[in-house]
């Protein structure tokens, strides 16, 4: 993974010190809350329910042992022993003191990492498939372009003050595991007919309150001219995106009021002119960067008899938790070991100090020191020699981390919701560990099959609900919370938003809403039928029937 | 009947407070100084607003609480959340699900 | 409203009057892109320097042609959440070639010197007094910069080539 340099270590440490002087100014009066909001939220530094929010940028969700345990101690010197990891990759602490952030931020800056950007109108953290670089399915690594967007977006004196927050999200992958058509800008890499690597180039996706699908703006862009395309992207937008309302200001709103084609000729326009004087992507820097993405040192003897299939046979519980949280490597004899952060009735996304720890360990002695971070809230060992997955699995299993229900009905997206957030309509987290517990029987899961159920506590849909397969919806009604049911949200390479349902349910009734839906499927499945595949051949109706035939 | 008592949260370290009787901030709504009229609330808020000047605390506002006889809480579920916590998080500490 | 231009603080010998108000007799005068495009031969008749104010909401493309006119840009901020000037600067000085002085007017604060510095504005009118002291400060705060400007200086391509160089 990506390491700094001498001025990457001297810029980070410039960014703390300015930071410590804008809290001490706020502290000491000379800045009003007015004025400190947008500095602090700069740095990701929110002030929600309770105390300050912290959203620390895990970069395209690549972490090392090292991070990790540095994580851990920010858990247990600064908050209240936890963190949660976010549907940006990120990680947050929702019990920080203002007074500690500066020699927080110092803390972090020795590890390499920051909190620069995961909040305010600016192009915030990019994202990318969590399997990057071990995906079978994978034509290039995405991290490599991803950290050049990183450092290329970073304080960009241009696009700081844009007209809302911008959020970019590349894969290198034939599946689409990063969301890209919700974002943006998604960035695919793909070939051409002559078989040249590039990158297709999707704008205006997003979610929200107007969610939209990101429309191509571009089949192919040459690699080398990945920034100056990104540059001339962002300064339309900055031009001319709304800026008289806030709910109107994404860039998804500019490409559906103008259309998608309009917007594409004013961006080449734009490149045209942009490219011919922008230099600083030489070859000699693409390289430097891109070594440090090489692949780890495999085994090439690590193809041969494992002993896996042994173990799946001796161990039916491993065996689950292989099938259900293991996928294929690019390198034979190596896999990807995703580990749930979805505990039965447990926070989505939460993760102790404790844990932490281990997995970092766990890191350190399966997977090459790395580890990722994922937009549905778990973490991953990329590189684990299936010889070891038994080993692995039986110590995650003694840190309760061996839950093996990714991809089913409990792994559930959500956003901290009112138990947290200020902007919150209604709780999100009570919801999740309800309807973990009521699909407790993982043999039941099991059968149920492929379901991405997401919940947001309001509009803004943190918690991805217009891309869940069932998705849930927190709003407020009367003083009361209750919660709307969409259907058929997908963020993959075939991209949906859900449909409302119907009318929303009530906090009690939510959970057995959800179960209606489940059973609905379970009845009308044809064999093997996943069920977004059986919502798309049946429609809303027969749920809709069902749902409210008893109202 | 329906009092008001003037919360806020606290500039330093961000927590959940309430504007007290002796003109002090406390993390305690027992300490709340309560208003029964609009003037009463009116003089809560620009006493806040002082304290805000100071840079003692942030954003502050009015909230209505149930008064009637029995238990002094919130109406609105938001600031019974603000006052007593994440629910799940029952030992201030541990996520839950690791709470046994 | 002191005025800092070139990391100073400098006498404002600029004139901005509204649409409306008479032209003063002599001395530098900016005025808006309106009343320019309505009393070109006036204001050119003057023999005086001549700037603009731009709004924020003003593209760049709608004076690039006249720009030989003028000595000083002054690009206004509505507020600090407003990006597009910073947009406009980097287009004047780096697609256009404008060497005169750009400045940043109306809700201008420390904490964005350094961006508007690293697009291209030389001078900054501010609000609050003491700001010479705070202006050197902020604009010393980050001396490394990732992406490339019109502003060469400290931007990181550079410095990694120059010392790739140097190895």
């Amino acid at each position: 993974m990506y390491r700094y340099d001498e001025f990457d270590h001297a810029f980070v440490h410039q960014r703390v010190a300015q930071f410590r002087d804008q809290v001490a100014r706020r502290l000491s009066g000379e800045l009003s809350e007015d004025e400190f909001k947008p500095l602090r939220l700069m740095n990701g530094l929110y002030l929600q329910l309770h105390a300050y929010m912290l959203r620390v940028a895990i970069p395209y969700g690549t972490l090392s042992s090292r991070q990790m345990r540095c994580l851990a101690h920010i858990a247990r010197r600064y908050d209240k022993g936890y963190g949660h990891i976010t549907t940006r990759q990120n990680i947050q602490y929702n019990w920080i003191k203002l007074t500690e952030v500066p020699d927080l931020l110092a803390d972090l800056a020795e590890v390499e990492m920051h909190a620069i950007q995961t909040s305010g109108n600016c192009i915030r953290n990019v994202t990318a498939d969590h399997f990057a670089g071990a995906a079978a399915d994978e034509i290039e690594d995405p991290r490599l372009w991803c950290e050049i967007i990183r450092q290329w977006s970073t304080l960009h004196p241009e696009f700081s003050f844009l007209p809302r927050k911008f959020k970019i999200a590349v894969s290198g992958a034939a599946k689409d595991r990063a969301a890209l058509r919700v974002h943006d800008i998604g960035v695919q890499i793909c070939r051409n007919d002559a078989g040249e690597i590039g990158f297709e180039v999707m704008v205006g996706g997003g979610q929200g309150r107007t969610p939209m699908i990101a429309k191509t703006i571009r089949k192919f862009l040459p690699k080398a001219e990945l920034l100056s395309y990104l540059e001339s992207i962002l300064r339309v937008y900055n031009q001319l995106g709304r800026r008289d309302n806030m709910y109107k200001a994404r860039i998804k709103i500019l490409v559906h009021e103008m259309g998608a084609d309009a917007l594409a000729e004013m961006v080449e326009a734009e490149w045209r002119q942009v490219r011919e004087g922008f230099v600083d992507l030489p070859e000699a820097e693409v390289a430097r960067i891109e070594r440090y993405f090489a692949p780890p040192p495999f085994d090439p003897a690590a193809g041969s008899d494992s002993g896996l299939d042994t173990a799946r046979r001796a161990d039916s519980e491993f065996d689950r938790w292989l099938e259900q949280n293991v996928d294929a490597h690019r390198q034979p004899g190596y896999a990807i070991a995703t580990i749930s952060l979805k505990s039965d009735g447990g926070v989505p996304g939460d993760i102790d100090a404790a844990q932490m720890e281990a997995v970092a360990d766990l890191a350190e002695r399966f997977s090459f020191d790395e580890l990722r971070a994922t937009h549905q809230q778990n973490l991953v060992l990329p590189h684990v020699r299936k010889g070891d997955l038994y080993e692995l699995w039986q110590s995650l299993k003694a840190h309760g981390l061996a839950i093996a229900n990714r991809g089913l009905i409990s792994d559930i997206i959500a956003c901290p919701g009112m138990d947290y957030c200020s902007l919150a309509t209604a709780r999100s987290i009570p919801v999740a560990q309800a309807i973990s517990a009521r699909f407790q029987d993982l043999a039941r899961q099991k059968d149920i099959g492929d379901l991405r159920l997401n919940i947001s506590g309001c509009i803004n849909a943190c918690g991805h609900h217009h891309v869940g397969h069932i998705g849930i919806l927190g709003l407020e009604k009367k003083g009361v919370e209750n919660y709307q049911i969409t259907l058929g949200g997908r963020a993959d390479g075939e991209a949906a938003i859900g449909a409302i349902v119907g009318p929303a349910f009530s906090a009690e009734d939510i959970v057995g809403a959800v179960e209606t839906v489940v059973d609905t499927y379970l009845d009308l499945r044809e064999t093997g039928e996943p069920f977004i595949d059986a919502y798309a051949r049946l429609g809303r109706e027969p749920f809709k029937e069902r749902l409210y035939a008893a109202h | 009947m329906k009092l008001d008592i003037v919360s806020a949260n606290r500039l330093t370290d961000g927590r959940v407070v309430y504007l007290t009787r002796d003109d002090g901030w406390s993390e305690s709504i027992i300490d709340g100084r309560s208003a029964a009229t609009k003037e009463e609330s009116a003089d809560l808020l620009a006493d806040a607003e002082r304290a805000v000047e100071a840079g003692i605390v942030v954003a502050p506002y009015l909230v209505s609480m149930a008064d009637d006889g029995g238990a002094f809480a919130p109406l609105h579920f938001r600031e019974r959340i603000r006052l007593f916590g994440p629910k799940h998080n029952r030992d201030g500490g541990q996520p839950a699900g690791r709470v046994a | 409203m002191p005025l800092i231009k070139n990391g100073a603080i400098a006498e404002d010998a600029w004139q901005f009057p509204a649409d409306d108000a008479p032209l003063p007799g002599q001395g530098p005068v900016a005025i808006s892109l309106e009343r320019w495009q309505r009393e070109r031969e006036v204001l050119q008749a003057r023999r005086a320097p001549l700037g603009l104010l731009v709004k924020s909401d003003t593209q760049v493309e709608d004076f690039a042609a006249d720009l030989a006119e003028f000595e000083l840009i002054a690009l206004d901020f509505p507020t600090f959440r407003d990006g597009r000037p910073y947009s406009a600067a980097r287009l004047l000085r780096e697609r256009h070639g404008y060497t005169g002085e750009l400045r940043a007017v109306g809700d201008v604060s420390r904490d964005q010197f350094l961006f508007m510095h690293r697009c291209g504005f030389d001078a900054f009118q501010v609000s609050s007094g003491g700001a010479l002291e705070g202006w050197l400060r902020a604009v010393s705060e980050i001396s490394i910069w990732y992406q490339p400007t019109g502003d060469p200086r400290g931007a990181l391509g550079t410095l990694r080539h120059r010392r790739a160089a140097a190895e």
